[in-house]
């Protein structure tokens, strides 16, 4: 007999977690989108182009945690009981 | 006036040291109690000197009303307050009253008119707050706090050096607006770095906060580094230092929150990274950047303290865990200490109907219309790194993540009460900022909610939340930690002051072999020499004697005769 797998909580199953994935994906193109119909007055020029703020949001923190993690994190990080040692 | 007027500031700290004579009830209500009639006090405060007193040769101007100043002592109070309420069922009198003794402290530097006032509140404050990081009562805790204190004493004696110049050089105490163009100017701007977490010194904070009991790093979040930000606001705003400074401490707080693994220690980074963008706004030193600052200061208390509730009830209810790596999956029995770190981390990114949006937006915004490219884009990225280090990372590895298989229980109802209340305050002054317009410096109709800016700030946030989940495995959390400025004085010195106490303690064995191995051969040779029976020492008969006498007197005759 086998036993009856114990049941996940709605919010963790791969069912809503796909879900989620496919809202979430929406929900950057509707706000990507809705960016696209305003005209904010600029002043540095970069800023009010269309979708500056999606790509500019997405590829500063690739950034800071691609230097986070192989910059600084290859020189820096130690066992966390380096201090106790 | 005939009334008498007891500052603010002395409620809080002579009230604190009440709560050890009352026990059950009565202290929990002292508790609750005193920081509302602190708040009622503060006030009653109106603008300019309000009392004064004498102290060798100067007059300390010990209660002085400003806007600026009591937007800071209100919202010290209500933190009191709230942090009162949260460690309401925590069984250590001595740790509430640090922290009554030290956010009392921090009133009176917020209201204090005259340097040596400051002074006097400035170590009161690190006397209380390193009771609040030694009430832990672990290892841990006690070498976290002696740290934390010598750092705190060294700025101590740092400020008290340039107050004292100053005096010398002015001839006045007051506390106003200053230039780092002289010695004593730049001794106290560097007191007054010290507590804001500025590099080099940023990393005491991350070192004690975390150690403190899961209500002793609420408190501690709040006063230190705001009372640092009051200070510079009044100071030195407009010192182009600062907007540096404060741009380095925003990606030092972002880049060592990400690789941290300790559940606090990435919110005590959080701490260096908002308190940056305040000294941001020092520096460009406008009104809408002050405004910005004072603002952020003050949502920044409520949210990051919001955070801290809700990282320590996971501590409390878990018996003592605090690395992501032990946690996980515990949005399923805590809904509310969830539901709170969200709302905590969304204000803290700066979210839409959220404090911080209000707040951030209103610093970013000076930047932009002071034409600092630099600047803004900085701040920019740094908004979109903030809900990248906090807003998601802090939720989604405590609450979500792989499940730890963990089910605590929401906390007692206090800490929840206390959760609650400042859950409120973040929605509420992020939908009606209007309150806290009233208390800001200087007038403004500031308006936030353009559509423009609204659908700016999603694009940037939710993609910064898309760069989150696309690099989640880079993520993942370690048992690590990143060495920082502290790696100097933790272990560089340490390691050397061992290594030279090696070096000395081999110097003195072959010193003393050497010596001995010298006092030996002397003792040989002059033995050997000097023995009775030795050379230099053996008795000679007398006819010896005679005889070379004799032999003397005949070379001198043959000498004589024949020479």
């Amino acid at each position: 007999m086998t036993k009856k797998p114990k049941q996940l909580h709605w919010l963790v199953r791969p069912k809503t977690i796909k879900g989620l994935w496919v809202g979430g994906i929406a929900l950057l193109a509707l706000v990507t989108w809705l960016g696209t119909t305003v005209h904010p007055h600029t002043k540095f020029g970069i800023e009010g182009t269309p979708t500056f703020y999606s790509w500019y949001g997405f590829v500063t923190c690739v950034g800071m945690v691609l230097f986070a993690k192989f910059v600084l994190g290859l020189v820096l990080t130690r066992k966390d009981t380096y201090y106790d040692d | 006036m005939t009334d008498v007027f007891i500052p603010p500031a002395l409620i809080l700290i002579f009230g604190a040291f009440l709560l050890p004579l009352v026990g059950g009830w009565a202290r929990k209500a002292l508790t609750l109690a005193l920081p509302l009639v602190t708040l009622a006090a503060i006030w009653t405060v109106g603008d300019g000197v309000q009392l004064t007193q004498s102290f060798l040769d100067y007059d300390l101007e010990l209660v002085q009303g400003s806007n600026l100043s009591r937007l800071f002592a209100t919202i010290f109070a209500i933190m009191a307050f709230a942090g009162g309420l949260f460690a309401l069922n925590r069984d250590n009198v001595v740790e509430m009253t640090a922290a009554f003794a030290y956010a009392g402290s921090a009133i009176g530097v917020a209201l204090a008119g005259d340097l040596i006032t400051v002074f006097i509140f400035w170590e009161l404050m690190a006397i209380g707050s390193t009771v609040v990081v030694w009430s832990a009562r672990t290892p841990e805790s006690a070498r976290a706090a002696m740290r934390y204190a010598l750092i705190h004493l060294f700025g101590g004696v740092v400020l008290m050096i340039g107050v004292v110049a100053y005096a010398q050089q002015t001839g006045s105490i007051d506390f106003v607006a200053m230039t780092p163009d002289s010695f004593a100017t730049w001794a106290i701007l560097v007191g007054f770095l010290i507590n804001t977490g500025a590099p080099p010194l940023s990393a005491w904070l991350p070192d004690a906060y975390p150690e403190a009991s899961w209500s002793g790093t609420v408190f501690l979040s709040a006063f230190t580094t705001k009372t640092a930000v009051y200070v510079l606001l009044v100071g030195f705003a407009g010192t182009e230092l600062l907007i540096w400074l404060g741009l380095y401490m925003i990606f030092y707080g972002i880049i060592y929150a990400l690789l941290e693994n300790d559940i606090r220690r990435i919110l005590a980074y959080s701490i260096i990274n908002q308190v940056g963008f305040m000294v941001v706004g020092a520096g460009i030193g406008t009104e809408m950047a002050i405004n910005g600052a004072a603002a952020h200061a003050f949502a920044h208390i409520i949210y990051k303290a919001l955070l801290l509730m809700s990282a320590g009830s996971v501590m409390y209810m878990t018996g003592g865990k605090r690395k992501c790596t032990d946690v996980g999956g515990l949005f399923q029995s805590m809904p509310l200490t969830t539901v709170a770190g969200i709302i905590g981390a969304l204000a803290i990114s700066a979210f839409p109907l959220t404090s911080g949006f209000i707040s951030k937006s209103m610093t970013n915004q000076a930047a932009f219309d002071e034409g600092m490219a630099f600047t803004w884009f900085c701040l920019l990225a740094a908004s979109a790194g903030v809900f990248l280090h906090a807003g998601i990372k802090f939720p989604w590895f405590v609450f979500f993540q792989k499940d730890s298989g963990l089910r605590p229980k929401d906390p007692p109802w206090n800490m929840q009460a206390a959760m609650v209340f400042f859950s409120f305050l973040c929605i509420w002054l992020g939908v009606q900022p209007g309150p806290l317009y009233a208390l800001l410096p200087f007038p403004t109709d500031y308006q936030p909610y353009t559509q423009a800016h609204v659908y700016e700030m999603l694009e940037l946030l939710l993609y910064s939340g898309l760069a989150f989940f696309v690099l989640l495995k880079l993520m993942k959390r370690t048992l690590t930690i990143t060495l920082d400025f502290d790696w100097l004085y933790r272990k560089l010195a340490v390691d050397g002051a061992v290594h030279a106490t090696s070096a000395v303690c081999k110097f003195v064995d072959v010193f003393n072999t050497v010596k001995t191995k010298l006092v030996s051969l002397v003792i040989t040779v002059a033995t050997e020499h000097h023995n009775p029976r030795g050379v230099l020492a053996r008795t000679t008969p007398a006819g010896v004697m005679t005889l070379w006498v004799l032999v003397l007197l005949c070379a001198y005759l043959v000498i004589y005769l024949f020479v």
